[in-house]
């Protein structure tokens, strides 16, 4: 460190920022340490990810300060916080699906292959930079994009010389040919990554890093980040997973409404205190489901149900029977990948050869294999789905809107045609409120709320249904302590209420809390089936891995 | 034998401005921006190379004038559809639409005359010039898509704006940088009209071609070399359709309207077979704006 002393890495100073009428970071204060890893948690909406944001430059604050390493910085964009040393991992990757991982990391840091030779001595061109003396051995070149810089040649041979001998250091190896889409998440991540150390960033923002990842990928990133604090990078993660905060952080910061809270030494608290302060009430931390008190007849029954592979040469679902009563929760437990989405495409969309090649579906006793997903809807079925951006909302129509989707034909809202907006608007309004969706405006669009808060509007719409059958996959990812216990709760009353409940989750907690009987996926098939209390999470663990 | 070098010499001819504007399309719809307005600014660059080229004597001089006018025009459309969010259909339609009124309207007020210009004399038109060069712009734009930052700024603008942002390259400046490059090349499309194919600027001169290079623009998949390939196959299906005029069928003349449809008809097969299976930039049409921006 070339840097005078300085004990802090990362300091924001009563930074404020303001969407709209939402007040989104008020007067936040954080400081972060070099060479720590730092948690940082809060409920969903409570500003994390865009004080971030402002930090990396994303976003420019209406008031406040950012210093890094102690200097004063101001920043007109991304381009400024990199230079100095700013790495941020995105709630929703940065990625282009067409292009080559290895295209996806250069990208704003060509030329920087060619080892260190046109980055020394060059100016430092944002506004009210103190100097350039403070850099650091090592960082990425500060010059804003220039005419020399674009009409230059990429020089993929040297990026990829460097990005070997990077992803040998971490054990991060990517095909660094094949287009990005045809990778799977976790070695998206892994991408995203790379693309941090390869910019030279020491400051490794995160921001709900483990969201998508299997348990086996979390513990091999933070093995990485681990290694990465140990060299002297510093370290901030969002999160939601308490676990994690207390496995692998070495300080933790508390979000609530637009500020920070609390901070505390990870060694000096519990799981119930930080939940407790982030949401500013007592929070029940693992609501445990009482065992179901009357089971009916089936709502779901599956028979011999196979989903052929994309090449057709596997099965990604092959010979999978059970069936979910009224009135019980089954869980499906599996590690991600293991026919888990295929077996809910197959429930949603029978008639579709690539989505089901054999076996039958019944739905409240109904044969649903050449139903459309409308009529299947219309039997009494609420889905919320694994992908919320893309099947569960339309971000760039409003709140309300959303709140409709899938009820449009309902009696409801439809009157010989026409959307009764009146009905809706209160319906909408009703339903957010007591969902605790925030900001509760029902003109924003989807897409702007925080992720907790969208995958709430889905709950809402989802269960004013009055479900026979609940289809819930991993129906609290990304989601708060509070509202995960709400939706915890509304999901053991939506069973008592007579639904049968199919619940597909990759946490076991989750899963271990609230099912009635658990079935094991592994490779496509069903690995084994457990009744309440004839179960434990190393049992479970061990046929995940199909043992 | 003379019929067939004389058939693809043609095809040749007739498919430079095509490629020009293909390439211009290109540049515009890789970053984002849907270019239904390459029409609009072929009309503007033939009448620019013909009024700069009588006024100049010289027709490097016209296509220069050529460009600019394609330039100015898509500066106008840059405008709508990045700053103002204008629907890029919409707005596209309004720049061709403005281009048809336009060109006999400026035609009327420097010569007199609606709908055309002075002749060009013979040697002051171009002869083969234009042909390689929109081979030399072919192979520039993919060096600039395949192995430049700026090709893969441009490419990510039209793929993923917010991961171009992120890394710290303003996506809405490389996007009017697009609009603007193809606002040029467009131009020198349609200065091949008037000073390379034909000797005079006339009123509707582009006929359609501004969407044929679209079309053969999605037939090669948004990529450089195929689109040239597909402007290629159009261009033939053109001079195709003008050795065939005067045919004979049963000792009955064809009626030439019959056979003028046959570069059209090439384009809505190709379209109609092919358009489903091409996969366009993922952010093709969308507006982007940053969260500063957006507030
Ligand atoms: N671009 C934007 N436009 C309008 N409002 C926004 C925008 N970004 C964030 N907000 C609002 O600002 C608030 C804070 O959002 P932020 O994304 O920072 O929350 P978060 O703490 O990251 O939540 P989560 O844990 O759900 O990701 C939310 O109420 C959100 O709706
Ligand atoms: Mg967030």
């Amino acid at each position: 460190m070339i840097s005078s002393g300085s004990e802090v890495a990362v300091e924001l100073r009563g930074i404020t920022k303001q969407f709209g009428s939402v007040l989104a970071n008020a007067g936040v204060d954080l400081r972060v340490e070099p060479g720590t890893i730092q948690g940082l948690i809060g409920e969903n909406g409570a500003g994390k990810s865009t004080a971030m944001k402002i930090l990396y430059g994303l976003y420019r604050p209406d008031s406040g300060h950012i210093l890094i390493r102690g200097q004063p910085q101001v920043w007109s964009s991304p381009r400024d916080a990199i230079a100095q040393g700013i790495g941020m991992v995105h709630q929703h990757f940065m990625l282009a699906g067409p292009y080559s991982a290895l295209d996806n990391i250069i990208l704003g840091a060509e030329g920087e292959g060619r080892g260190g030779r046109e980055r020394r001595g060059s100016r430092v061109e944002g506004r009210g930079q103190p100097s350039g003396a403070m850099r650091r051995e090592g960082a990425p070149d500060p010059r804003p994009p220039t005419l020399v810089r674009a009409w230059g040649i990429l020089g993929r041979k040297h990026a990829r010389e460097r990005l070997e001998a990077l992803a040998a250091q971490y054990r991060l190896s990517v095909d660094w040919e094949a287009p990005i889409e045809q990778l799977p998440v976790g070695i998206q991540q892994r991408v995203e990554i790379l693309k941090l150390l390869y910019h030279r960033a020491d400051v490794l923002i995160l921001d709900e890093p483990t969201a998508v990842l299997t348990p086996q990928e979390t513990n091999d990133l933070f093995a990485n980040l681990k290694k990465l604090r140990d060299e002297g990078k510093t370290i901030i993660f969002v999160t939601h997973k308490l676990k994690e905060v207390m496995a692998f952080t070495d300080r933790v910061t508390v979000f609530r409404g637009g500020s920070v809270v609390g901070e505390a030494l990870t060694s000096q608290t519990s799981p119930q205190e930080l939940a407790d302060l982030m949401v500013g009430r007592k929070v029940v931390l693992n609501v445990q489901a009482p065992p179901t008190q009357a089971t009916g007849k089936a709502a779901l029954e599956v028979e011999a149900l196979v989903v052929s592979g994309t090449r057709g040469a596997t099965h990604r679902v092959s010979n999978v029977t059970f069936s979910v009563r009224s009135g019980e929760i089954v869980g499906i437990a599996g590690v991600e990948g293991n026919g888990q989405s295929e077996l809910l495409q197959a429930l949603l969309h029978p008639r579709e050869p690539q989505c089901r090649k054999a076996g039958r579906i019944s739905i409240t006793g109904m044969d649903v294999t050449q139903m459309t997903a409308r009529e299947i809807r219309n039997l009494g079925v609420s889905l919320i789905p694994e992908d919320r951006l893309h099947e569960g909302l339309l971000p760039e129509w409003p709140l309300r809107d959303n709140f409709l989707l899938g009820l449009q034909h309902s009696a409801a809202f439809n009157r010989a045609g026409f959307i009764c907006s009146s009905n809706l608007q209160a319906a909408a309004a009703k339903a957010v409120n007591e969902y605790d969706v925030r900001p509760a405006n029902l003109a924003l669009s989807a897409g702007n709320l925080s992720g907790g808060n969208q995958q709430k509007l889905i709950v809402a719409r989802e269960f004013e249904r009055r479900p026979k059958l609940l289809i819930a996959a991993q129906p609290t990812r990304g989601v708060d302590v509070g509202a995960t216990e709400f939706i915890h709760r509304r999901i053991i009353k939506a069973r008592d209420e007579g639904a049968g409940v199919l619940l597909v989750s990759s946490e076991l907690e989750e899963i271990m809390a609230l099912s009635d009987r658990i079935l094991v996926m592994y490779e496509g098939r069903i690995a084994g089936e457990f009744a309440k209390g004839n179960f434990s999470e190393s049992l479970l663990g061990l046929r995940m891995g199909g043992g | 034998m003379a019929m067939i070098s004389q058939l693809l010499a043609s095809t040749l001819r007739l498919s430079t401005p095509l490629i020009f504007a293909a390439m211009g399309g290109m540049l515009s719809e890789r970053s984002g921006v849907i270019n239904i307005a390459l029409e609009g600014l072929m009309l503007m660059g033939a009448l620019g190379a013909a009024v700069g080229t009588v006024a100049t004597h010289s027709p490097w001089l016209g296509l220069l004038i050529g460009m600019g006018a394609g330039l100015a025009m898509a500066f106008i459309y840059a405008l709508l559809v990045i700053p103002f969010r204008a629907n890029q259909i919409v707005a596209g339609m309004a720049i061709n639409m403005l281009a048809l009124g336009l060109t006999p309207f400026l035609c009327k007020m420097l010569y007199g005359v609606t709908g055309s210009t002075p002749q060009i004399s013979y040697p002051e038109q171009f002869h083969s010039a234009p042909l390689y060069l929109a081979w030399i712009v072919v192979g520039l734009c993919w060096y600039l898509m395949k192995f430049t930052p700026a090709g893969l700024w441009l490419g990510f603008a039209g793929e993923h704006p917010e991961a171009l942002e992120a890394a710290g390259i303003p996506a809405n400046r490389i996007r009017w940088l697009a609009v603007l490059a193809s606002g040029v090349l467009a131009g020198a499309g349609g200065a091949t009209l008037s000073t390379f194919l034909s000797s005079s600027f006339a009123r509707n001169m582009a006929a359609g071609r501004g969407f044929m290079a679209l079309a053969a623009l999605i037939f090669g998949k948004w990529r450089p070399i195929p689109a040239a390939l597909a402007c290629v196959l159009f261009g033939f299906a053109d001079a195709a359709q003008i050795q065939l005029q005067g045919v004979k069928f049963r000792g009955a003349e064809v009626p030439v309207q019959f056979i003028q449809i046959l570069p059209y008809l090439v384009t809505i097969l190709v379209l109609a077979g092919f358009v489903g299976r091409a996969r366009a930039p993922k952010a093709l049409g969308k507006h982007f704006s940053t969260a500063n921006e957006r507030e």
